[in-house]
């Protein structure tokens, strides 16, 4: 029975999951709601498993809500790509949720039902087939996000948060409004029935529909941090819990997926009229990020800050990199957004236990004590840094060379290829420059006596040991997001499978 | 046994030293030199092939699509590296076990040298260009640990991220050049680049390959501009300047120079700037050589020139020239690295490297002393040792060349003067050292090394004089294969000693007595040189970094400025320009359909709207009266929506209002009154038309939607809604079955919102005030008699509202969702009426389960369906017939609006009340309820 309704199941398990913490659970909660939150979250995975496989055989699964007809009702399509995301998605949230377990989820109410909402929310995002369906799961997903990102509480987190949350209702309305815009020239929310209406628009209705095509760039643009709307990344990030920071190593990867999603799908190749509208933008944007990104990197004074300008520089390589729009450079793009979500997400925590140990210093990068786990953080900073700078033989290495690679040597690439090895470059003085002062530059005298318990440190060391994996798999992984691209560019199947029914009737 | 095993042992057998940490050291470095010397057993398993011309090849397939594969080669260039990168290794790790103090970590030490051991042999060894340069940058990792290996020192780290910077910056030119090269033959096999040679050469894009690469390989080898690395490099420990530093990674750019060479070489450019750039460098490094006081600084910068010189003679790229560098790399591996090691030992010893402060240590360390004149003599190429063989070689192409036309006969000129600096600077590490006067105090008292620590010297030392003696014996028939595999034609090497008087010789006896004539009048070169002291590569380093920081952290400071209307306003600009060139482009905004005539109730409707709208704008600092117009605005709105025939929608819209001003009403309480005037004159101009803009364009989006004819899938919603949905509520059968998910997200959100309220809620620790704006203290009685009676009977009259409107929502306007808010808003009363004390005596209901059960009801209804093999939500209806009611529909889409219910009353409830609590003694706790 699971078989037939597997599409659904990464929503509904963090749901039942996190509907369950919120009971009261008698005098000593906490444990109970680990138990609920750490069962869920391998559930998530199983289940994200199940899908990868059964998307490799089928295509993809199209799971028609209430049994009412695409375009009618609203249906889930998980091809490969959002299989893909899910998988992404699962195997972050365990390793993160028993780092968050290690008491981490005391520091304010609601962690561990709001992690699992959390979940189910981006989950949501990459199974829907329904563009308004995307956007209640945005807002699921946001405002989970908004509860975590104050986590433990705080002036300037707050203050973070407040920014955060005004930004992204800014974003919410106006992805509301483009909605109504695309649903007023097309009369349809789905997305495969909408690439079916898009194809056929001239005249007027093709510019109403690309200037709603335009403000959904803005949105996505705003969730996935491209400049100039990155702003608030930074700011929240460094100042949120590192448990927190490392699950939205997922979030801004939600923004990116959307802009995959709508500007292959909808306004894709074959979107005639509006045919790539949003790509010339992604080009420039993306790589104007890229060097913001490596510009903060520079500035940053902060471990944690300095980190989260390396996420920025990822979004800007993988939305740069989308744009060239062939099916190379998508399959390379997306083995990149494999690999950085994962080393993203490992930096936060590492900058995380090290400000801990450090104690005084916190993550400045600045000279301080000897910390209790010394030669371990330097071992994983060391990996890390191999890792996220893309050097040989982990995964940025492999993932920055396939997307160079992919991008065929033209006068037009040079710009992508000066600007990651540019950014490379920066990322190598600067986060040697930053490991050097916190991990080397030690101050002479007795080592910190704060240490964190190992389950942390083995938390981050399995996220921190899947860059050795990529990397070694990298030939499979780079198959499989090959396939993805493949499926991505062949957009005349996807009305194929959404819009006919597989059989049965409504009652 | 397989090539690949000459790769991974080291690769995997840097671990052994970290596992072995516990043991003795002596069983450390046994263990460490298995390694290597399991390596040489595999390497002669396989070099007879590569003499007799073959080239041993392994194919592991790694990433086909990229092009990077496992592929290894071992052809005559390969092995000559090869063997020089083991057998230096073997001695170097002999060396560093009496090098290497107590209280340094061996481990740790002999797993990054044999990490570096392995990427160099990866470099050497690759078949597959991209595959090389992994290794090629793995080698800058493990030279930038080795480098900073004693951390605690500032010259260490400082060194150590000098190297790293400057040869990953060259590494990524590199990587671009390969990835052209690539590019234009098509794969990223050697043997494919091989066979592309033409085409690369002739390709636009060959000069920017050339230049990237020549990149790399000049920053690798510390060719001028870039030598300026390599001697803050000698803040490694000796051994790894020996391996590291002079006899391999250094020679890395070189070897790289060699393989490209049928590839790339040939041309005008590639002659012009390696021989240029390597006699420049040959020059430069000689000449400082000379000036450092430090014994690893002069040997540092002769490694610079004499690595000049092997790329000025791959530059002149005829086949003479190419068996000349080959041959000095050979030697020059031999005698560096000896004479590092002798550095190490009088370091060790005396406790110094300054040679103004030793002297005269000939009495005392007589074996060293002698080992070190036989391997300084090869260094200045005195005969009859290999060092003099070599450079009669480069002599002899220095003065055969005619690269310049008309100037050529300068380079002849300025090789001699790099030999006689040679010369001079190799007297200058002999006299300076073990002669001079006699020993003076030093740090230790020094005496000869134990006789292992020496016999790495000892065995280079031999190496020198037997080469010099039977070179053909020694070194011909690798130099044949490797000479070979560079000009990629079969060459027979010719060597020996004695080549008669000619020119060259001629020249080197010239550079002999200069080298001691420069030596002599050295002191006048120190004063001239003094100068130009207070240079230091690794400040200027520092400094450009910590500028560059300073500067970028300055831009960004102004940029992001941390202020949250910035940020909107960046959206917003975004919005405005990335919109407007197509609504230019629409022809006009008026659609097909037509217009609907303008009544009286709809103009002063849209009249009283905007006047709302506009004084909550311009009212905005003072709150309480800007909420008031809020709430006229929302009035208004529903209003609208009840006029416009969307009842339902209206009704939700009214509730919604009244529940979102009470709870900002209450927030106002902890809140001043009155907002401070913040924006200056021009913000708030730039505001209004930026405002105005993004209001122009959603206006006109909007007209123009809703004057264009189009077809939606609303008309099937409104002929299934009975017949499909079983009722006629159309809004609500969307809400609650065919869109039930959406709503089910939805409630999520609400439920989510109230936890997220509370988690902030309590956590905050608000200023509360004791009187109103004006001073006056809070009415005494805090319930007026009069609210608590209407609010006491309103309750139940609210509920059975509630009620009713849930269970006709299905089929009229209604549903759970404005029930559930009107049942909340009655209760809110009650709070607001009597009080949290009163009302928690009597109606003590935690709200978070409530609202979680409500979600939980909606979710299982959903489920429900999969008892029945359908999809999740799928809804079923029938018609009963009730006692009393009579026939009444039952649809599970009920039991769903029920959950929906619920939730909004859980949640809503949490809300408001854990707010009102913040105003009692009952704080919020953090558990919540």
């Amino acid at each position: 029975m699971l078989q037939q309704h597997l599409a659904i199941l990464p929503i509904l398990i963090p749901l039942f999951a996190a509907l369950l913490q919120l009971l009261p659970w008698g005098n000593r909660p906490q444990p109970k709601r680990r138990a609920i939150g750490l069962l869920a979250s391998i559930l998530t995975l199983i289940a994200a498993v199940a899908l990868l496989v059964e998307v490799q055989q089928q295509d993809m699964l199209v799971y028609l809500l209430g049994n009412w007809d695409a375009p009618f009702g609203i249906v889930l399509m998980v091809d490969r790509l959002s299989a893909l995301m899910m998988l992404i998605t699962a195997v972050l949230a365990l390793p993160v949720l028993i780092y968050g377990c290690y008491a981490e989820d005391n520091l304010g109410s609601h962690f561990q039902a709001l992690y699992q909402f959390q979940i189910m929310g981006i989950m949501g995002a990459f199974a829907t087939g329904d563009i308004f369906n995307l956007f209640v799961f945005f807002e699921v997903l946001l405002i989970s996000s908004y509860a975590l990102m104050m986590h433990g509480g705080g002036k300037f987190r707050v203050r973070a948060t407040l920014h955060y949350v005004l930004l992204n209702l800014l974003g919410s309305a106006l992805f509301l409004i483009s909605i109504g815009v695309l649903y007023g020239v097309t009369g349809t929310l789905n997305m495969a029935d909408m690439a079916v209406k898009i194809q056929s628009l001239t005249g007027d209705q093709a510019m109403l529909a690309k200037a709603g095509s335009l403000m959904l760039l803005i949105v996505f643009g705003l969730k996935a941090a491209i400049l100039p709307l990155h702003f608030w990344l930074p700011q929240a990030y460094s100042t949120t819990t590192g448990v927190v920071a490392a699950l939205f190593a997922i979030m801004t990867k939600v923004g990116v997926y959307s802009i995959i999603r709508v500007y292959s799908l909808i306004f894709g190749a074959d979107a005639n009229e509006l045919a790539l509208v949003a790509h010339d933008w992604l080009w420039i944007m993306g790589l104007l990020t890229l060097v913001a990104g490596a510009i903060g990197i520079l500035a940053a004074r902060d471990l944690r800050l300095m980190v989260a300008y390396l996420v920025v520089i990822s979004v800007g390589t993988l939305v740069a990199a989308f744009s060239l729009s062939s099916a190379a450079t998508t399959g390379a793009t997306l083995f990149y957004l494999i690999h950085s979500t994962f080393i993203t997400a490992a930096l936060f925590l590492l900058a995380d236990l090290m400000a801990f140990e450090r104690g005084k210093t916190a993550s400045r990068i600045v000279s301080g004590k000897k910390m209790a786990n010394h030669s371990t953080y330097a071992t994983f900073f060391l990996i890390g840094a191999i890792a996220i700078i893309g050097l040989p033989p982990l995964s940025g290495f492999v993932s920055k060379l396939m997307i160079l690679e992919s991008a065929a040597a033209n006068g037009h690439n040079f710009w992508l290829w000066g600007a990651i090895i540019g950014a490379t470059f920066v990322m190598l003085v600067a986060v040697t420059r930053a490991g050097s002062k916190m991990i080397w530059h030690t101050l002479s005298g007795k080592a910190s006596e704060q240490s964190a318990p190992l389950g942390k440190r083995i938390a981050l060391a399995s996220l921190l040991s899947l860059t050795l994996l990529i990397s070694i798999f990298a030939n499979p992984i780079r198959q499989y997001t090959d396939a993805v691209a493949d499926q991505l560019t062949d957009v005349d199947s996807y009305p194929v499978h959404v819009l006919k029914r597989a059989g049965g009737e409504h009652e | 046994m397989n090539l690949l095993f000459i790769i991974m042992a080291p690769l995997f057998g840097a671990l052994l030293p970290l596992l072995f940490k516990r043991t003795p050291r002596a069983v450390q470095t046994l263990i460490t030199l298995a390694v290597p010397l399991s390596c040489i057993a595999v390497l002669l398993n396989y070099a007879p092939a590569t003499f007799a011309g073959d080239v041993p090849k392994q194919f592991v397939e790694w990433l086909p699509a990229l092009g990077l594969n496992f592929a290894l080669r071992l052809d005559g260039l390969s092995l000559l590296f090869v063997s020089l990168i083991l057998g230096i290794g073997v001695l170097i790790i002999g060396y560093a076990h009496y090098y290497l103090s107590r209280d340094d970590d061996e481990g740790r030490f002999y797993a990054c040298l044999l990490l570096f051991m392995a990427s160099m042999l990866g470099i050497v060894m690759a078949d597959n260009i991209l595959l090389m340069w992994a290794f090629w940058e793995l080698t800058s990792i493990s030279s930038f640990l080795l480098i900073g290996y004693w951390f605690h020192s500032s010259d260490a780290r400082r060194g150590a991220r000098m190297a790293l910077a400057t040869t990953g910056a060259g590494g990524l030119a590199l990587l671009a050049g390969l990835l052209l090269i690539g590019n234009i033959a098509g794969s990223y096999q050697f043997d494919a680049v091989l066979a592309a040679a033409d085409t690369i050469k002739n390709h636009d894009y060959y000069a920017t390959a050339l230049v990237l690469v020549l990149l790399g390989a000049f920053t690798k080898s510390a060719q001028f501009p870039f030598q300026f690395w390599l001697p803050h490099a000698m803040a490694a420990p000796t051994p790894v300047s020996a391996y590291l530093h002079s006899a391999t990674m250094v020679k890395a750019g070189i070897f790289l120079l060699a393989r490209f060479h049928p590839v790339l070489g040939g041309t005008e450019m590639w002659l012009t700037i390696v021989t240029v750039v390597g006699l420049i460098t040959m020059l430069v490094g000689a000449y400082f050589a000379l000036l450092k006081h430090d014994l690893k600084g002069l040997l540092a910068f002769s490694t610079v020139s004499h690595l000049g010189l092997i790329c000025m003679l791959l530059g002149i790229g005829t086949e003479g020239a190419i068996v000349a560098a080959l041959f000095h790399i050979i030697n020059h591996a031999c005698f560096k690295a000896a004479l590092f090691m002798t550095a190490g030992i009088i370091d060790h010893e005396s406790g110094t490297r300054d040679m103004r402060k030793l002297q005269g240590l000939m009495g005392l360390m007589p074996l060293t002393a002698t080992l070190a004149m036989v391997v300084a003599a090869s260094m200045a190429g005195i005969p009859p040792f290999n060092g003099f063989m070599s450079k009669e070689l480069f002599l002899d192409q220095a003065v055969q060349q005619h690269l310049f036309g008309g100037l050529s006969w300068f380079v002849p000129i300025l090789a001699t003067v790099g030999a006689a600096l040679s010369v001079a600077y190799s007297i200058r590490f002999i006299h300076d050292v073990f002669f001079n006067g006699d020993y003076k105090e030093l740090p230790k008292k020094p005496h000869d090394p134990p006789r292992m620590m020496s016999a790495p010297v000892a065995i280079l030392a031999i190496m020198c004089i037997a080469i010099g003696l039977a070179p053909m014996t020694m070194v011909s028939g690798i130099l044949d294969v490797a000479a070979s595999s560079v000009t990629n034609a079969s060459t027979t090497v010719k060597l020996s000693l004695w080549h008669g008087f000619n020119l060259p010789l001629l020249m080197s006896f010239v550079a002999v007595v200069a080298g001691i004539l420069i030596y002599a009048a050295r002191d006048q070169l120190f004063t001239f040189n003094r100068q130009f002291d207070g240079q230091d590569a690794k400040h200027n380093f520092e400094r450009i970094v910590q500028r560059i920081s300073d500067r970028a952290a300055q831009l960004f400071d102004r940029l992001d400025t941390g202020s949250l209307q910035r940020y909107v306003a960046f959206v917003l600009i975004s919005v405005i320009v990335i919109m407007l060139p197509s609504l230019i482009d629409l022809s006009a905004i008026t659609g097909g359909k037509p217009q609907q005539p303008i009544d009286v109730v709809s103009m002063v409707g849209a009249i009283v709207l905007i006047a709302a709208a506009f004084a909550t704008a311009t009212l905005h600092r003072n709150r309480f009266v800007m909420l008031m117009m809020l709430s006229v605005v929302g009035l208004m709105v529903s209003l609208a929506f009840a006029h416009f025939s969307a009842p339902d929608l209206a009704m939700t819209q009214l509730v919604v209002e009244v529940v979102s001003i009470v709870l900002m009403i209450l927030a106002l309480f902890f809140m001043p009154q009155k907002t401070a005037r913040a924006s200056s004159g021009h913000r708030v101009f730039r505001d209004i038309i930026i405002a105005s803009f993004i209001g122009g364009i959603v206006a006109t989006l909007n007209f123009a939607i809703l004057t264009s004819p189009a077809e939606s899938i609303s008309d099937f919603f409104i002929a299934n809604a009975k017949i499909g949905g079983g009722g006629t509520n159309v809004v609500n059968v969307i809400l609650v079955d065919f869109r039930g998910f959406d709503t089910l997200g939805e409630i999520t959100v609400l439920a989510i919102a109230a936890a997220g309220i509370h988690k902030l809620l309590n956590k905050l620790k608000p200023f509360m005030p004791s009187s109103d704006v004006d001073g006056r203290p809070w009415h005494r009685i805090k319930h007026p008699l009069m609210l608590t009676n209407v609010a006491n009977l309103v309750l139940p009259m609210a509920m059975m509202v509630a009620v009713y409107i849930f269970l006709r929502g299905h089929n009229l306007p209604g549903g759970g969702f404005i029930a559930g808010l009107i049942a909340a808003s009655a209760m809110i009363l009650q709070y607001i009426a009597n009080g949290v004390d009163w009302v928690k005596g009597r109606f003590n209901v935690n709200y978070q389960s409530l609202m979680s059960i409500g979600v939980m009801i909606a979710a299982l209804t959903g489920l429900g369906s999969w008892l029945f093999s359908k999809p999740f939500l799928t809804s079923w209806f029938t018609y009963l017939k009730w006692p009393v009611v009579g026939k009444w529909e039952f649809a599970t889409a009920l039991l769903f609006d029920l959950g929906v219910f619920l939730t909004v009353i859980g949640a809503t409830m949490m809300i408001l009340s854990n707010f009102g609590k913040m105003t009692t003694r009952h704080r919020p706790t953090y558990e919540g309820n």
